[in-house]
């Protein structure tokens, strides 16, 4: 991994360094999603349901390509949004382990979305605020996306909680399933804590009262027990990750790894 | 009912139905607004359980490139239509002096 964050060196690199780091765990965020939600195309319950986890999912690669694009500017090391996507290996991602986790049905995909979006929500709408005005403006136009994908997560959830007994259980287990992978969306750093001092980024920690409030309300609605597992996973944000990502980038970068530098 | 469901010569309208049902979801009549000031106009149809899918799923088939600043969606059980017969609008087909052809509509006015 060539981007180190790295506090000794003088300040404008240390800040381009730290800033390089954080938008690569955003933009691994989205990437990976977007990747998770194009496998289920064609498997949602019916055809309209498979648009709009195709329009999700391109929501989320658009953002991943602007921070993509930001950060090999800010590493200013000619890497492009391309190397970033297809050419590092599973230790250099650093999304969270939550949008990495793979889905056994429709429940565990809209689980995971619910659990992202709402976290996605406040962070847009935090970094909308930014002091870094290209950040800024990614993030003033991503919350407008969340909005709307929190919207279709959420009256899922409800929908098949307060479904049928089958939906409610299968729902359930999603829930208890992907519990364990919230907690790290919110762990701060000081990557996370040197950015948010210079206004740049935001502490993950100050977005988790709002999630707990929307999550809390949502599952209470759905008729969902709210898990207590007191055990969370970490590593994501630094290449530590579960044995799922390695299979989900091999499909995803077969083929520029194998004919290397292919366009069409 | 009053939504046309095409009837294959032989076949009861009640195993239709059962079809249908056995299909799954309701189907839904879908009208987009394209832009303020025009009227909501039909862009087609969609299976959804209930109103707020069918709305979600009407965003993500027919507005995702930006065609649309509202949406209806009507049950297509809900709709009467007419029968295409003959004497509905025949008559009206030699009626030319009905048609205000006759006026130019200036630009400014735009859409009417």
């Amino acid at each position: 991994m060539t981007i180190q964050p790295s506090s000794q060196t003088g300040n404008t690199t240390t800040t381009a360094t730290l800033l390089g780091t954080y938008l690569l765990r955003l933009g691994d965020d989205n990437l990976i999603l977007a990747q998770r939600l194009g496998e289920y195309i064609s498997r949602a319950p019916d055809l309209e349901e498979d648009l709009a986890v195709a329009n999700i999912a391109l929501d989320h690669i658009g953002v991943a390509q602007h921070l993509y694009t930001y950060t090999g500017e800010v590493e200013d090391d000619g890497r492009s949004e391309d190397d970033f996507a297809f050419l590092r290996s599973e230790r250099e991602f650093t999304n969270a382990l939550l949008v990495e986790q793979p889905h056994d049905g429709f429940g565990d995909l809209i689980t995971r979305q619910f659990f992202f979006d709402a976290y996605q929500l406040e962070l847009w709408t935090a970094l909308a605020q930014s002091a870094d005005e290209r950040l800024a403006g990614i993030a003033s136009k991503a919350v407008k996306e969340a909005r709307y994908h929190l919207r279709h997560s959420s009256s899922w959830m409800i929908r098949l909680g307060d479904g049928t007994e089958e939906s409610h259980q299968r729902i359930q287990r999603s829930v208890n399933d992907l519990w364990r992978f919230t907690g790290e969306l919110f762990d701060g750093d000081s990557v996370d804590r040197d950015l948010s001092n210079a206004g740049v980024g935001v502490d993950p920690g100050t977005l988790r009262p709002a999630w707990e409030r929307t999550v809390t309300e949502v599952l209470a609605e759905a008729t969902l027990e709210r898990p207590d597992d007191p055990y969370q996973a970490s590593g994501g944000r630094h290449g530590v990750h579960g044995e799922h990502l390695g299979h989900l980038l091999a499909e995803m970068q077969w083929m520029q790894r194998t004919f290397p530098d292919l366009t069409w | 009912m009053s939504y046309d469901v095409p009837q294959i010569p032989g076949e009861q309208l009640d195993d239709i139905t059962a079809k249908h049902q056995d299909h799954g979801w309701p189907l839904w009549e879908v009208f987009v607004r394209p832009k303020r000031g025009l009227s909501h106009t039909h862009a087609g149809s969609l299976h959804a359980a209930d109103p707020e899918t069918a709305v979600q799923n009407a965003r993500d088939v027919y507005t995702r490139r930006a065609e649309g600043v509202s949406i209806w969606v009507v049950a297509s059980t809900e709709v009467h239509a007419s029968d295409d017969s003959e004497s509905m609008f025949e008559p009206f087909e030699d009626r030319p002096y009905r048609h205000p052809t006759f006026y130019e509509i200036p630009d400014e006015v735009g859409q009417m």
